[in-house]
């Protein structure tokens, strides 16, 4: 080959590869982003587990009682802490496997960005003063949803029409599960936010379109499945292809991964009415629930299976990679989160359980075990790979990490179900005579040293990421000098053998 | 109408059955075995476009 065609291969492959240069700019903001939400989320769960135990910090204040501080804690920890990790993870990873650059290009990243944090803004405003349409994780009144709409088929657009120009010819199953999440979720909201404005001076006041027993049916729907398909399905997709990366090998089996995924979709959507056991709602629609929800157990189980043993033969990566540690504990935790929900969805086990702490205690293994670590997982792997570091600032502070949120998350769950039961059992106490043994308030009290270790576990889990924000921040920071320094890993590798 | 409504029901639920077991036998059939695993890799293509090196 001549000096003058190799010139011009070389000319043309440099086009090529500035053509198809991904777009990194929206993404890295997510990920910084998602840590920001994150650590807003865990605090202000911390401060209404501890309005909980001490109810004087409620502080007689409207802004700050527990009904208005609570939605803005699940709504920072799920959409906004969950929701910026997948939006970071998703078009970081459609982008990866299709090899082709994000549709719409950095304006479409940028738009999707700030877009999505004006919802965010919005949202948490609105729970603060009072502005609420009254649906548990659907709260924000019209005008956001609106909004929230708009960003979402931008959203659709930028991850199917990079889809539509891959060049690799299969689509990878972690973009089928982020596929179905965005899709999923846009009918979802669409359908439960139907609702008729009335007063505009009010915050925009409105009530919901569909009535009475047909209205909390569709709220359920869309409650369950912002769980099976927003915590679910979209946290599946940034698994399939982190732990792959991580533990440097293929996912165990491809093929249980495409019958987790179609399972999950033919099943997830009719197990919403577990959440109407013993209510208005007709009998047989409980029961479905029930039944739907009890088969689910069998591809979750497949999928944490599929992620487990993706590491066969790699084993030892956990004692050297904290990063894989936080991925494969919070599969175990999806395993766990997800043999008890069928539990608890059956009737009789329904009857106890529901209204008590044990809920909680369920949600939150599912949220901070599973989604939470998930993310963190995924966040040590791609701010280095973000930030083109060799590797992230600490070792040792990711082992800490590890095991405050771990253990922060044991002492959360072990307390709620202790809490849980032994409130359901209370409030079903008769006594010989036929009477409730135990006044509510009873009950009330005798919560109080489980909302304090409760209180204690988050505020380990909010520490944890305090340190990891410190060591992203320092990551991001690090000069080519303090890179080619031998990692901090002394404190790491002794907690890691411990 | 109201009359056809439990077996359009039935067909239903008898359509998402095959469905769904259309799907396994799609998925599942021992002579795609390779092809599928082969597409597990992908996660480790996708250096590719901005990292070509020329002749």
């Amino acid at each position: 080959m001549s000096a003058s065609t190799a010139d011009a291969a070389w000319t043309r492959s440099r086009s090529r590869a500035a053509e198809t240069e991904y777009v990194e700019g929206p993404v890295k903001a997510f990920a910084v982003i998602t840590l920001f939400w994150g650590i807003v989320g865990f605090l202000v769960g911390v401060v209404i587990a501890s309005q909980l135990a001490w109810p004087a910090l409620n502080l007689d204040l409207e802004w700050t009682t527990f009904g208005r501080l609570r939605p803005l804690h699940t709504s920072a920890v799920i959409f906004a802490f969950g929701g910026n990790a997948l939006f970071c993870t998703s078009l970081y990873i459609v982008q990866r496997t299709s090899r082709a650059r994000l549709f719409g290009g950095d304006d479409m990243g940028w738009f999707l960005f700030w877009g999505y944090q004006f919802v965010i803004v919005a949202a948490a405003l609105g729970y603060v003063l009072g502005i609420t349409q009254g649906k548990e994780y659907a709260e924000p009144e019209w005008y956001v949803d609106l909004w929230l709409t708009v960003v979402w088929v931008a959203y659709l657009i930028a991850f199917g029409g990079t889809l539509i120009r891959r060049e690799e010819p299969h689509i990878y199953v972690a973009n089928w599960f982020f596929l179905a999440f965005i899709i999923t979720v846009a009918v979802l909201h669409l359908g439960n936010n139907v609702s008729i404005p009335v007063d505009l001076a009010a915050g925009g006041f409105s009530y919901s379109a569909p009535a009475g027993v047909q209205g909390a049916m569709i709220q359920w729907w869309y409650g369950h499945n912002a769980v099976g398909f927003f915590l679910t399905a979209g946290f599946l997709g940034m698994m399939y292809y982190i732990i792959p990366k991580q533990a440097e090998r293929p996912v165990y089996s491809y093929r249980l991964s495409i019958v987790h995924f179609w399972s999950l979709i033919f099943l997830y959507i009719w197990a919403g009415p577990h959440h109407l056991h013993y209510t208005a709602l007709p009998d047989w629609v409980q029961t479905l629930g029930m039944v739907f929800s009890v088969m689910l157990w069998m591809p979750s189980w497949g999928g944490m299976i599929n992620g487990i043993m993706t590491l066969s033969g790699a084993w030892d990566k956990l004692r050297t990679n904290p990063g894989l540690r936080f991925s494969v504990t919070a599969v175990g935790f999806y395993g766990m989160s997800t043999f008890e929900g069928p539990v608890m969805s059956i009737k009789a086990v329904n009857s106890l359980s529901h209204y008590t702490d044990w809920t909680i205690g369920h949600v939150h293994s599912g949220a901070l075990g599973w989604n939470g670590l998930v993310t963190f997982g995924a966040l040590y792997w791609l701010v280095p790979v973000l930030w083109r570091k060799s590797r992230m600032y600490s070792t040792a502070l990711i082992s800490w990490h590890f095991w405050l949120a771990t253990l922060g998350i044991v002492l959360y769950i072990t307390a709620m179900w202790v809490s849980g039961i032994m409130q359901g059992l209370m409030w079903r106490a008769y006594d010989e005579l036929g009477f409730l043994q135990y006044s509510f308030v009873e009950t009330v009290a005798a919560m109080h040293p489980y909302y304090v270790i409760r209180m204690l576990g988050g505020l380990m889990y909010l520490s944890g990421a305090c340190l990891m924000a410190w060591n992203v921040f320092k990551t991001i920071t690090m000069t080519e000098a303090e890179e080619a320094m031998p990692a901090r890993q002394a404190a790491g590798s002794a907690v890691a053998a411990g | 109408m109201h009359d056809w409504q439990p077996v359009f029901t039935s067909l239903w639920v008898i359509w998402f059955f095959v469905l769904f077991g259309g799907i396994l036998v799609w998925i599942l059939r021992p002579s795609q075995r390779a092809k599928w695993q082969e597409r597990g890799s992908i996660p480790f293509r996708d250096d590719a476009p901005t990292h070509r090196i020329p002749r």
